[in-house]
């Protein structure tokens, strides 16, 4: 395939378009996916490229997200490489196939523009689609602009096709606030792109000159040991996407780690954020340094595998952290970000205050100056050496 | 390859794969049977329906010369009570209505 966009140089373009042009370089065989607002981009231009003839694939037009993660389980499990994209409504309608994939270790890639849930109907970006997928045993990877879902793209199909991992994976974008903005994006050659991903080799495949049945009964006597086996492979799978990071920043330049950091050294404070309001955050972490602060940012790319010792690592010393959620757990333990970092901090001999605040529901925007005014508040209840399970920021009282 | 009973999380083949074809030929599943089916040899026109609808491996083609409207056939169709698990499909299919249902322990 040649280079349909400019390679080496940042140029402009809006982040779906960019993350379909990414796909069509990295060779998928297959895409079927059903449009659905934010997504509606990506997969258009991808259908797009195909009847341009510049990517030799199958695009299958399905009727609704739980036939196109259906058709994406079969496509994988001939030994083809396959894509879709979805959110909101449509990830929660293929919910249970989502399981399928993994548990039958099919390395299916899917953008997630993430999205709000109904009720009421809301098109409009924040995580809560995601965060209800959590444990459908999918390697989820977050982005904050352009650049990483296009470099996180490649990565994810050379991670889901490692012979170690075989599991889909979900890369994460804001929807609109990432997903409909054009910015500066820098592509890459596709002979380079192509030779970063390789040929993807099935190890076992539906065949019929071999035939061998995918998706057979688990009875009690097996299903322990299939989910033990899908924990593992989803744990270790940590290993090799560093590996693929490391291999990613040696050929292109960009490095990217499990948890990002901003002006963490001698931070007393860390504020926690995922996703493309990561950066809003960081002009508040700016501004508050200004002013003395000892506060810092932890921006969580890798959801899962969770990396529960790095946040240990990385928290454990802090006085106070703030967690951001774009997600609200209703009645429950607080955000899901918020209520996993504290699981990873609570058996730690000293640990800091954990205070959750929900905000961004719906597409609602969080400002720098709210940012601010939530680590201020922290601070507060660090001082205090109390807070509340979770609190909603922004809200009309 | 001979899938192993009871295997560990290690063992398991990638995603549960059964990578050999024919295997159910193993799982017998005659126990799950509370009604048999049982054939009207008079009625039945060796058609072949019941193999082809039968779920399991139970419905087979025995060695068996048959004579119908003078014609003589060399395939019957017969039962193998080892994997029969009574669903009635057969009786529902047959074209003569040759196949009974029969609860078991009942003649
Ligand atoms: S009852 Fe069901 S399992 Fe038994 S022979 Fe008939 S179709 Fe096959
Ligand atoms: S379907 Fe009925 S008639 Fe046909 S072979 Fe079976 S028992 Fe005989």
């Amino acid at each position: 395939m040649k280079n349909r966009i400019e390679v080496g140089k940042p140029v402009g373009i809006e982040v779906s378009i960019a993350q379909s042009e990414v796909v069509a370089q990295c060779d998928v065989d297959v895409i079927a996916a059903y449009p659905i607002t934010p997504q509606t981009h990506i997969v258009e231009h991808l259908a797009e490229i195909v009847a341009d003839g510049d990517l030799d694939a199958a695009f299958i037009p399905v009727e609704s997200e739980h036939s196109a993660m259906s058709a994406c389980v079969g496509s994988s499990a001939v030994g083809a490489r396959t894509f879709t994209a979805t959110c909101s409504q449509g990830l929660a309608l293929m919910h249970e196939i989502l399981y399928i994939a993994s548990g039958l270790r099919l390395p299916i890639v899917m953008s997630c523009v993430n999205r709000a849930l109904s009720a009421p109907i809301n098109i409009w970006g924040d995580q809560s689609d995601i965060m209800a997928e959590r444990d459908t045993g999918w390697v989820q990877i977050f982005t904050e602009n352009g650049q990483e879902v296009v470099d996180q793209t490649i990565c994810a199909f050379r991670i889901a096709e490692d012979r170690r991992v075989m599991l889909p994976v979900i890369v994460n974008l804001d929807g609109f606030s990432m997903s409909h903005v054009i910015e500066p994006i820098r592509f890459y050659d596709t002979k380079q792109v192509r030779g970063f991903v390789g040929v993807y080799q099935p190890p076992l495949r539906l065949d019929p000159a071999q035939p061998m049945m995918f998706g057979p009964v688990g009875i009690p006597e097996i299903y322990t040991e299939a989910k033990k086996a899908n924990d593992v492979a989803l744990i270790e799978s940590r290993q090799v996407i560093e590996e693929v990071w490391a291999a990613f920043a040696r050929e292109f330049g960009n490095a990217y780690r499990a948890l990002e950091t901003y002006r963490t050294d001698d931070a007393e404070y860390l504020l926690l954020t995922v996703g493309g309001m990561s950066e809003t955050a960081s002009v508040a972490i700016d501004a508050l340094r200004e002013q003395g602060v000892k506060v810092g940012q932890v921006k969580l790319r890798l959801w899962r595998p969770f990396p529960h010792d790095d946040l240990a690592a990385l928290l454990g010393k802090a006085r106070g952290v703030f967690v951001f959620d774009r997600c609200l757990s209703t009645a429950g333990p607080g955000g899901p970000v918020a209520s996993e970092v504290k699981t990873s901090l609570y058996n730690l001999r000293e640990r800091p205050l954990v205070v959750g605040f929900i905000g961004g529901l719906g597409g609602r925007d969080v400002t720098v100056q709210q940012f601010a005014d939530m680590v201020h508040k922290g601070i507060g209840y660090v001082a205090a050496g109390a807070a509340p399970v979770y609190e909603m920021v922004g809200v009309r009282e | 390859m001979k899938t192993k009973l009871n295997p560990t999380w290690r063992e398991l083949e990638l995603g549960c794969t059964v990578v050999e074809a024919g295997t159910s030929a193993e799982y017998k599943t005659g126990d799950w049977r509370s009604f048999y089916p049982k054939t009207d040899e008079d009625k039945c026109i060796a058609c072949g329906v019941c193999y082809l609808f039968c779920p399991d491996h139970s419905r087979h083609i025995a060695p068996r010369k048959k004579k119908v409207e003078g014609a003589m056939y060399t395939h019957y169709f017969d039962f193998n009570f080892q994997f029969c698990k009574g669903c009635g499909i057969c009786a529902a299919e047959c074209p003569t209505g040759a196949i009974v249902m029969i609860e078991e322990g009942k003649k």
